[in-house]
This record gives structure tokens, C-alpha cells and sequence, in this order.
């Protein structure tokens, strides 16, 4: 039996788009009033939270605490319900102990951190519903969260997976691409300079397509740029306006 | 919510941003069931977008770039006079494809739902309706219905999916007719469907019918559901077959086996059926009787039910061919109980019943019309040119037209009450004994793809005019300057080899094989790549070549001619005079040959002394190394062993073959051969040492020894000795072997040799430990010399490419389980490209002794066997057997002797290599299977051998016929 075609000869995907378009993209800022920033997000079906505490002082082992320059804490999870098979998800297994890893150096990238020294930054995210793409919808729900928490960064970091085949890179992957076999990276940008915080790619691909992925990538997080700044200057002038 | 330039919107306290140009979103919903059994909901997303054209040159509406369909669609029809354009089903496609593809039929929209069920459902029909789809003049648009908004819909409660894309094709046609009614066209749907008639528009039958142009495309439908109704009697005659699922389930408990069914070529009513079973082991299931065959064609996958032991028999060695052309649907009762009782003398082998078809293995079939004695019936049954298939029902109009030509009809379906299975005419490939004809069908019988290169292939062919850019200089070496030649056989066009040789300063000499470039015009994954891939070597037929890749490559681009800058692909060595390799060096080059000689042309200029330019110097020199370079392989026991080929000379306007020769082979000859193993076991050491897993390399297995029986007892009765220990052993006795007053004697031996011998094969060096190649004597080795007309070759190319860092790399090149699929692919095609090249040239010994009448000839026996013997007439190259039984009546006297072997007829006996006259004859009675037919005319035996032709011309048919 034929397997799915990931793109036609039409230039059409699974779900309808065309290789470079995004899924639809929705936030919310402030959906929690304890938190001190929060951020809801969907990227199509992929769903997730992120609450932000912080910068406050070091919990737990004061020695952690770095003299120059904030911490960055961040965690994981998924929710059990978040994909099609109901699956309990402990705390630190493998996976999202990479994912969290791989949030923090994103986020110690884009975060002013010299400007709190001794002092340490939460960053929670939880995967609602998962349909391709968690670490950058996760990353985009952060910095919409830290940025509702009022926390300086160098600027929104966005991030994508863009994936490749049949020499056309896609943008934005959906589960059934991801999992149909596509080589995908994931890469999260700094919009404005150009910067790139993190990239992830363990797929197999030859070096010479490497340079037209990145490329790819950095036009869809760019994309994505602009969705989160709408979203953030909604949200301003929507509470300029409920105080005046 | 839409938007094409991006706005956005607040709804329900959310922040929605538009960047796309869809304008809805859908959630597709469905239920899976996963590998373990359990079941898992799916939840995708659907995009719904308004940018999805309607492909028309006569729409205002659409915003669209670049249209498919025409506005004046004419296709003159009864049945819809004005103009339209068609859309056909998913089971229209599926069932009529042979009559879409007819270049008739035009202006067609292809739904995305019909593409994607056909590509679920079958992948020939897929291909060649993708094919169809890029082909430009067939103007055929696809459209996208899934995800236009207006026409998508959903599935609603209880209804199946099939109903569901009917209904979604259905209001994607009402959509297109509303959309188009302004411009004044009109959509036809085509369906066989009851349901999708009633609400919809026009069957294919009616529509095909009534296009007035082209009655014969009726022909071509394949039969309709009532059609099948009307022919079939009440009678059941098969047991029916059970459904998938019950076989399944027999399967895994174990009631049922699984396996390919193979009919025999003897006895219709006779099959085996291989079950494969654990590893290697397989085992074979007889079935006898019509009823128990139920219906399986040669090559289908079967379950069998094996029956209770009491019940199983030998295969009968009966010859049955079912000749009922005039009892029609009658069963052959009484035949077929003979033929059961026959075989059932002692319990055998184990025998079974079809019980299901798993799948079946149709393809298109060459043969003859047998016409029916009913003058109007326009039913008649169809005699496949492969006595394994059963006779066809077709149904035709123009059978008197069709007599005597060879046609081509595809099944239907064989219905359980129906003797025959039920086909359409296909297509007339010409007049049967005409040579097109019995090309094209000896080219379809071995399943060589030979039909034109599709637009998608072309496409991926180099823009011409072709020049060589400053990029393909980068990472090449410029061998412009070297005089460069190739040696090929005289009307070479696909030249792949070129050879130079030269003295370098230090006194050593500098040779270099430059091969074509052909990996860098056929990149890896594109669609000419993968024809490449599936077509797997180029065939050569008597006059006649089926290319591999496209003209353009083989004649002009990569063709290494004279004069011509091309890319090439060099092995160049340094080596002193004695042939010593002292440096290797591989490179991708260009190169401008200096001259393209054919072997005479070369052979005479190292001769003629006097000539002392550069091209015949450069030849001296390879010709001298390469005389050193064999000896030095023949030490090491490699086997020159002997085929007989023939050269046809072929009329160069009627392309009759006039006389027929067999090849000489001169040194140089050898000479190329000679460089091409050199480099051929460079490379292949080359890139095993850079690739253990995944080099692409050619292996020829040593004999097991009692292949060699027949050789040694033939050496025997002529007091020879032949050692068969090691192929070095092989080769110094078959050296020596010598009878006086018999020249020939050698020449023979070795021909018996090569019968001993294995199937030289690729493989994949990943998944096996065995490398050796016997008949070479070589440790290791592969073939990088000919990548026009082999794609090994060029799969050697791309690995040494990357090897030496010129090229890069892909997955599929790196994955040794791909490499090992596409070695059993190059394999069979090249075992079957064989068989046609051997085919070819019976044919055209056929034609040849056609217009020669009876000739007279000496030979010599080459096999005795129980009833016969075999005799190899050297002038022809031509092997026939002279049979000593025949069916009607008594025939002499024969005592058969195994350890000889030795035949006696009456007082005669006939030994391996003995000295015989023949007659030879065509033999045309059946149209079908023409033959060449020996007849014994010395050493003369009463009442068998026949006189010679001269004396009596009317011995045409001789005594001895089988």
C-alpha cells in the first residue's frame, strides 16, 4: 500500500497548503492572573501553555545562583491527553528533558539576563495537544509568556521546523509530515538581526541542501514574527484602553 | 475570515492572524487501526483554500496563470455534440484507462479524489495515469477538489467513504458545470456507476460509443457489470472464491498456504503453486482439474487448501492443450477426468486446491484471435502467445481485421460460471510473422519496457544547445589535450569507452580509460532516473536497440564521439612495461576524442607499419600492455571460454537478414576488453575500500561440481581429462585438450563449458561475504564501463563520485537494502534482456532460413538426450534438435545410455561431438510458434534419416517429426 503524499504534483499538502504556508497561528497573552506572564498558543492543532515566574531569587541550592547574570529554569511537559493514545508522561523522562534543555538555551540566548544577576527565571510550558512541531510552538508560547511577564529580551524569539522532500522544503510541519519520513529541522531565530538561537536537526540530510532548509526556516519564523507582534501589540493597546 | 494580504481579526478573545489565502478550516476526523489492533482516533487538519483554479483557457473567473483545457473542447460525439470537457471516476480510470490514454480523448479533468483513490487501489493504473496527466497534448488538468472550498464536503453519518468521494465527485462536477456554464462548455461525467448514473450524466460505454470518429475504441472498453451478465451461462462452474478475510485468517492458523501460482507451459490443466516458507525452503503444491485450479492465472498469488493424502498424485506427463475453440463454453468433462486419472496411479507430491486469489497479476497479453464460427458473433476467443495463460473471451467488431494479427487484450475478470475469463482488445501490435510485430511481441513477452520516454522523462534532459559551462569545469580535470580514441564495432552510436596511452617523462607509460559521464545528466530521484532504474540496461536486438535513457543521451550527449568536447569519467594508471600498475588515479574529466575506429579500423592501422602518428602509437601501446595484461589474467586462471554469436547482415531496405555470419574476434577486441577489466576491478576495489556496506559490485559464483558432469563424460569418450577442481585447473586442461584431426574439438568443449557455468550477478556488497568472481578469476569486481546501457554502471559512478569527492551522496545510494532491491531488478531485467537477444536472433534465423528454403548442413551432436539429440551447426551458430520419436505412430528402435551418453537408434549410435548432416527447415504450421526443424540426413538410417534436398526436394516433411 501506497504511503501518504506529502506534497502533489500540484503543489498541494496533506492538509491543503502550499510548501511555504504556515498553519494557522492563535495567541492569547495573560490567561493567568497569578503568574507573573502567560501565554496561550495553537499552531493549527498543536496546543500549547507557558507560564512565566520570575526573575525572583534562587530556590532551592543558592550555589546554582551565577554572579553576572540571571538563571534560566525551564520545564517540559506534555499532558496526558495531548495525543491520540492517552499516555502517562512522568516528569524527566528522556525526551523532555531534551526539550527543556533545548528551551533553556534558547531562551538564555534571547533573554537580557545580565541585567538580573543572582536572581532566576521560570519558564513552564506544557504541551495541550500535540500534532507536530512542540518545541517550536513551545518556544513561541514562551516568549509571548515572558514577554507578558515584562522580562527585556534582545528581541521575540520565534522558532519553526521546516522539513524536506522531494527537493522542496516545507514549512510549519504537521504531525503526518513529521512522521511520513521527512528529514526536518527545527530552528529558532531571532527575527530582527537575523540570529539564529538554537537549530535541531537529527534527521539525515545531505549538507548541500542544508543552507536552502535554513533559509526556508528562517523565512517561516519570520512569518511567525509577525503573528506574535500583532498578538503583542493587541494585547498592549487592549489594556491601554481597559485602564484609560 | 479571509483575507489574501494578511489582516486580522479578533474573535471570542483571540488573536487570529491571517497570513494564508484559505479561507476555512476544516478538522478531518477519523478512526485508525494501529499495528498493535487497538484503535486510535486521528484528528488532521483541513485547509479549505479559494486560490484552487478551474484550469480553463475560456474562464474569466479564475485568477489563474497558466490553463490546461482549451475553450473550443471538440470531441465530435453523438451523444454530447457540444463542446465539454470529461471527468471521469475512480472506476472508469481504473477499468478504461487503455481508453483514456487514447490520444482522442482530450480535455479531461482529473479529480484529486479520483487521483488519490486510484493511487490507493493501483499502482500501474497510477502511473500511467500520472504519465497521461504530463503528457502536454493530452490536456489534462488535475483539480485540487479537496480543498476548494466549494467543493469540499464531509462525510455524513452512515455513509461509507466510497459513497462519500462519489457524492464529492459528483458535486465537483456540478460545481465545474455551474462555473463554466457562462462560457458556454460543458462538464461530462463519465461513470459505470447505477447510483452516479441516476444523478449524474453519461456511462463510458454510451459516451465511447458514440464518438463518431473512432469506432475501434470500443473495443477497448473493458467489459462493463451488465456485460458480464449477458455472456456468462447459468451453469456455475467454479467453486467460488473465498474472501479476503477467511483466507487470511486460513493463512495464519495454517489451513491455507500462500503462494505464486505457475501454470504449465504442457498441460493446462496442470499447475504448481510455490509456497515460500520459513528462510529459504519452499515447497511445491501440484494442482490438477479445472475445478481445482479455480480459475488462478499463471503468475497470480494464491491461497491453496492441500487435500487429504489419499488424494495427491504425480504430475501427469501428459501433454494437454486445450484446443476447445469449438465446444466454446462446454466443459471438457472427459478430458479433464483422463488427465486426472492418469496422474493418479501413485500417492506423490502434494497436491491442492485454489481456494482464493489473493492478488491477482494481470498484465496486458500478446497473442492471436481465434475467430469464432459464428460469422456475426462479435465474441471470439483470444489464444495468448504464452501457452501458460488461458484462452481469453474478448468481445470485438472488427475480428476480421484482427485475423491473422497479433494482438494485445487485457482481462477483465473470469466470473465463476464463465469457462473462459472475460478481456478487451487492447491494441494490434501488426501482422503475425511480420518482423515489427514478432519484435514487439517478443519485447512485451520478456517484459522489456520499450515504449517512448515519457514528456516527464524528457523533461529532465538537458537543454540544448548543450555546451560545457565554467561549472562543469570545477571539479573536472581538463583532458582536452590527450589523444584520446575509441574502439568500438563497426555503427556504434552509444560510445561509452575511450582509451588513451602515452609515455610519460620518467619512461613509464601513462594509460587512461575515460568513460561517459552519464550520472552527471541523470541526477539521482528524478523521473529519468528512475526509468533508467526500472528499464536497468539497454537491449540490443538484431538491428534493433531499446535505449535506456533517452536518444539524446545515448547517441549525442554522452556518446563519446570524435571531435566533440564531452564529459568523461577517467581511470587513469601509471604503469612501467610490464603492465605493473604503479599509480591509480580516478577523475572526472573532459575529454576530446581524437578518433572513433571501429575494431578493423584499429587492428589495421597497429599493423601498418608505416603509419607512426599519435592515434596508432597511443594504440601500439595499449595493444602491447594489453597482450601482457591478459596473459598475466590467463595465469591466474581466467577462463576464455566460447559462445557462438551471429551477426545478422540485414538488408538496409527491406531489414531482411540476407547472411548471417558469426563474429570474428581480432586483437583488438581484446585490447579493449583487456583495459575495461582493468578499470572495472580498480573501481570496484576503489569503492568497496570507501563503501563495505553499500558498493554496488558483480560476483560470479563458482559451479557446484556436478554441473560439470556433462563435460567430463563428453571429454571422456574422446580420452581427454578435464580437471574442474579450480577454474585455473579448468582452464590449462581445456587448453590442452586437444583430438587430432578434429579442430573443432577445443571450440566445442568450451562451448559445453559455458553451459556448466553460473549467471554472473550484481549485489550489494553489504549483504553478502561472497565477492569472487570465477570465470575472470578476480577477487572482486563490477562494471563502471558501460553506463549508457547498463544502470549498474551508473550507480558505480555516482559511488566513486563520492568516493573521490566530485559528486554528492544520497540516502538512497547509501542504504544497502535499497542498493540490494535495485540489484535484484538490474538482474532480472538483465537475465530477461538475454532471453529477448536470444529470442531476436531465433526469429531472424527463422526469416533468414525462410527465404533460404532446405539447406544441407554439417554439425556436430552437442547433447544426446533420451529421445533426440542436439546439433550445433558451427556456420550458423544455430542449435536444433532432431527428434527420434514421434507422437502418431511407432518410431525406431532407441536405446538411451546414461553414462555414455550414448543414443542407439536402430543400429546407429550417436555420441557427444559426433559428425552429423542435417536438413534444416522452417517449420511454420503453427503461426503462432514458428520453428526451425533438423532432420537427419547422415549417417543415414532407414526409415529415419531423410534424403538430402537436393535430390529430393519434396523431403519437406521429413519422417522424423516430433
Amino acid at each position: 500500500m501506497a504511503g501518504l503524499e506529502l506534497l502533489s504534483d500540484q503543489g498541494y499538502r496533506l492538509d491543503g497548503r502550499k510548501a511555504t504556508e504556515l498553519r494557522k497561528v492563535q495567541a492569547r497573552m495573560g490567561v493567568f492572573a497569578q503568574a507573573d506572564g502567560s501565554a496561550y498558543l495553537e499552531q493549527g492543532n498543536t496546543k500549547a501553555l507557558a507560564v512565566v515566574y520570575g526573575p525572583h531569587e534562587i530556590r532551592g541550592a543558592r550555589s546554582r545562583a551565577l554572579h553576572d547574570r540571571a538563571i534560566i529554569n525551564c520545564q517540559y511537559s506534555m499532558a496526558t491527553f495531548s495525543t491520540a493514545e492517552r499516555k502517562r508522561r512522568p516528569h524527566g523522562d528522556r525526551k523532555s528533558t531534551e526539550m527543556s534543555l533545548h528551551l533553556k538555551q534558547t531562551f538564555e540566548a534571547a533573554v537580557l539576563t545580565q541585567l538580573y544577576p543572582r536572581s532566576q527565571i521560570d519558564i513552564y510550558v506544557k504541551i495541550l495537544q500535540s500534532d507536530g512541531g512542540n518545541y517550536s510552538v513551545c518556544v513561541n508560547a514562551a516568549t509571548l509568556a515572558v514577554i507578558d511577564a515584562g522580562i527585556p529580551m534582545r528581541d521575540y524569539v520565534c522558532a519553526c521546523t521546516v522539513g524536506f522532500v522531494d527537493e522542496t522544503s516545507l514549512a510549519d510541519l504537521c504531525y503526518a509530515e513529521e512522521s511520513g519520513g521527512v528529514s526536518s529541522l527545527a530552528l529558532s531565530l531571532l527575527p530582527r538581526g537575523g540570529q539564529i538561537a538554537l537549530v535541531q536537526m537529527d534527521a539525515r540530510l545531505h549538507q548541500d541542501h542544508l543552507d536552502t532548509l535554513i533559509e526556508a526556516a528562517m523565512t517561516a519564523c519570520k512569518g511567525v514574527s509577525k503573528v506574535l507582534d500583532q498578538v503583542v501589540r493587541q494585547h498592549l493597546q487592549e489594556g491601554s484602553t481597559l485602564r484609560e | 475570515k479571509r483575507g489574501t494580504t494578511g489582516g486580522w481579526i479578533k474573535t471570542s478573545g483571540f488573536y487570529v492572524y491571517d497570513v494564508f489565502i484559505f479561507t476555512m478550516l476544516k478538522s478531518k476526523t477519523f478512526v485508525k487501526k494501529t499495528r498493535a489492533g487497538g484503535v486510535m482516533k486521528i484528528v488532521r487538519e483541513h485547509y479549505l483554500r479559494d486560490d484552487i483554479w478551474c484550469g480553463s483557457e475560456a474562464c474569466r473567473e479564475c485568477k489563474q496563470e497558466s490553463t490546461v483545457l482549451q475553450a473550443e473542447a471538440c470531441i465530435e460525439s453523438n451523444l454530447c455534440p457540444y463542446p465539454h470537457y470529461v471527468v471521469p471516476d475512480t472506476n472508469v480510470v481504473l477499468h478504461q484507462i487503455d481508453v483514456l490514454e487514447d490520444p482522442v480523448i482530450r480535455n479531461v479533468i482529473i479529480l484529486q479524489t479520483v487521483l488519490q483513490e486510484v493511487r490507493h487501489r493501483s499502482a500501474p493504473v497510477y502511473k500511467r495515469l500520472k504519465d497521461m496527466i504530463q503528457a502536454k497534448e493530452k490536456l489534462v488538468y488535475t483539480f485540487t477538489n479537496e480543498h476548494h472550498r466549494e467543493t469540499y464536503i464531509e462525510r455524513e453519518q452512515g455513509e461509507s467513504a466510497n459513497d462519500r468521494n462519489d457524492r464529492a465527485i459528483r458535486v465537483a462536477v456540478k460545481w465545474y458545470s455551474q462555473h463554466l456554464k457562462a462560457d458556454g462548455l460543458k462538464v461530462v461525467l463519465l461513470t459505470d456507476d447505477q447510483g452516479n448514473k441516476e444523478k449524474a450524466e453519461e456511462s463510458i460505454d454510451e459516451y465511447v460509443k458514440n464518438l463518431t470518429a473512432n469506432p475501434e475504441l470500443v473495443d477497448r472498453l473493458a467489459l462493463s457489470k451488465d456485460d458480464k451478465a449477458e455472456i456468462i451461462s447459468s451453469k456455475v462452474l467454479f467453486p467460488e472464491h473465498l474472501p479476503l478475510s477467511k483466507i487470511q485468517s486460513g493463512i495464519k492458523s495454517g489451513t491455507f498456504l500462500q503462494g505464486t501460482f505457475k501454470a504449465s507451459r504442457d498441460n493446462y490443466l496442470e499447475a504448481t503453486v510455490f509456497v515460500q516458507g520459513e528462510g529459504e525452503e519452499s515447497t511445491e503444491v501440484l494442482i490438477q482439474g479445472l475445478q481445482n485450479l479455480n480459475r488462478a492465472v499463471h503468475q497470480d498469488v494464491v491461497a491453496v487448501q492441500l487435500l487429504p493424502r489419499n488424494q495427491w498424485v504425480l504430475p501427469s506427463s501428459v501433454v494437454l492443450q486445450d484446443d476447445g475453440a469449438a465446444k466454446d463454453d462446454d466443459v471438457d468433462g472427459d478430458e479433464e477426468e483422463k488427465a486426472v486419472i492418469s496422474a493418479a496411479e501413485a500417492a506423490g507430491k502434494p497436491t491442492g486446491k485454489i481456494v482464493g486469489i489473493i492478488k491477482r497479476n494481470w498484465r496486458p497479453f500478446c497473442g492471436m484471435l481465434n475467430v469464432s464460427q459464428i460469422k456475426e458473433s462479435t465474441r471470439h476467443l483470444f489464444t495468448p502467445a504464452d501457452r501458460r495463460i488461458p484462452r481469453i473471451r474478448i468481445e470485438t467488431r472488427q475480428a476480421s481485421t484482427l485475423v491473422g494479427q497479433r494482438i494485445m487484450v487485457a482481462i477483465d475478470g473470469w466470473p465463476k460460471n464463465s469457462r473462459y475469463p472475460n478481456g478487451h482488445f487492447v491494441r494490434s501490435l501488426g501482422s503475425a510473422g511480420e518482423k515489427g510485430t514478432e519484435e514487439a511481441v517478443l519485447l512485451l513477452e520478456h517484459d522489456v519496457p520499450h515504449q517512448a520516454f515519457s514528456q516527464n522523462v524528457l523533461s529532465f534532459l538537458p537543454k540544448m544547445p548543450w555546451g560545457i559551462t565554467p561549472e562543469d569545469m570545477i571539479k573536472r580535470q581538463d583532458l582536452r589535450h590527450l589523444t584520446v580514441c575509441s574502439v568500438d564495432p563497426p555503427g556504434c552510436t552509444d560510445i561509452d569507452d575511450a582509451l588513451h596511452c602515452r609515455e610519460l617523462e620518467n619512461g613509464n607509460l601513462e594509460v587512461g580509460v575515460h568513460i561517459a559521464d552519464v550520472s552527471h545528466f541523470i541526477r539521482p530521484g528524478n523521473a529519468l532516473d528512475k526509468e533508467a532504474a526500472n528499464r536497468g540496461t539497454t537491449v540490443y536486438l538484431c538491428g534493433k536497440r531499446i535505449d535506456m535513457v533517452p536518444e539524446l543521451l545515448s547517441s549525442n550527449l554522452c556518446s563519446l564521439r570524435s571531435n566533440v568536447e564531452r564529459l568523461a569519467f577517467s581511470c587513469i594508471w601509471e604503469m612501467n612495461h610490464n603492465a605493473e600498475i604503479l599509480k591509480t588515479q580516478f577523475t572526472k574529466s573532459v575529454i576530446n576524442s581524437k578518433a572513433s575506429l571501429t575494431y578493423a579500423e584499429a587492428q589495421m592501422r597497429i599493423d601498418d607499419t608505416n603509419k607512426k602518428d599519435d592515434i596508432t602509437e597511443s594504440l601500439r601501446g595499449l595493444n602491447k600492455l594489453a597482450k601482457i595484461l591478459k596473459r598475466k589474467r590467463i595465469e591466474n586462471g581466467a577462463l576464455t571460454l566460447s559462445s557462438l554469436e551471429v551477426r545478422f547482415h540485414i538488408d538496409s531496405e527491406t531489414h531482411d537478414p540476407i547472411d548471417l555470419q558469426t563474429k570474428e574476434l581480432m586483437e583488438t577486441n581484446s585490447m579493449v576488453e583487456e583495459f575495461m577489466l582493468l578499470a572495472n576491478i580498480s573501481v570496484a576495489q576503489k569503492i568497496y575500500d570507501e563503501f563495505p556496506d553499500c558498493a554496488l559490485l558483480r560476483k560470479h559464483p563458482a559451479p557446484p561440481p556436478s554441473n560439470y558432469d556433462i563435460l567430463l563424460k563428453a571429454a571422456k569418450s574422446k580420452n581427454v581429462e578435464i580437471h574442474t577442481d579450480s577454474a585455473k585447473a579448468l582452464a590449462d586442461s581445456l587448453d590442452v585438450a586437444k583430438v587430432d584431426g578434429f579442430s573443432y574439438f577445443n571450440t566445442l568443449l568450451r562451448i559445453l563449458a559455458t553451459r556448466c557455468m553460473m549467471q554472473a550477478v550484481y549485489f550489494c556488497s553489504g549483504m553478502d561475504s561472497d565477492f569472487h568472481h570465477y570465470g575472470l578469476a578476480s577477487p572482486i569486481y563490477t562494471h563502471f564501463t558501460s553506463p549508457i546501457r547498463r544502470y549498474a554502471d551508473i550507480i558505480v559512478h555516482r559511488l566513486l563520485a563520492v568516493a573521490i569527492g566530485a559528486d554528492i551522496t544520497y540516502p538512497d545510494l547509501m542504504d544497502k537494502h535499497k542498493q540490494s532491491a535495485l540489484c535484484n531488478n538490474l538482474n532480472y531485467r538483465h537475465k530477461m534482456s538475454q532471453y529477448a537477444q536470444r529470442a531476436s536472433v531465433a526469429f531472424h534465423t527463422q526469416l533468414f532460413f525462410k527465404s533460404r528454403g532446405i539447406l544441407n548442413e554439417e554439425g556436430f551432436v552437442l547433447f544426446v538426450r533420451k529421445n533426440a539429440i542436439i546439433v550445433l551447426i558451427p556456420k550458423f551458430g544455430l542449435e536444433g534438435t532432431v527428434f527420434f520419436d514421434s507422437k502418431d505412430k511407432a518410431g525406431p528402435s532407441l536405446v538411451f545410455d546414461e553414462e555414455g551418453p550414448t543414443l542407439k537408434v536402430e543400429q546407429t549410435t550417436f555420441h557427444i561431438f559426433d559428425k552429423v548432416k542435417v536438413t534444416i527447415s522452417l517449420d511454420d504450421s503453427n503461426i503462432q510458434h514458428q520453428k526451425i526443424r533438423m532432420a537427419l540426413t547422415e549417417p543415414v538410417i532407414p526409415g529415419v534419416s531423410v534424403a538430402a534436398p537436393d535430390v529430393e526436394p519434396q523431403a519437406k516433411k521429413p519422417k522424423v517429426d516430433r
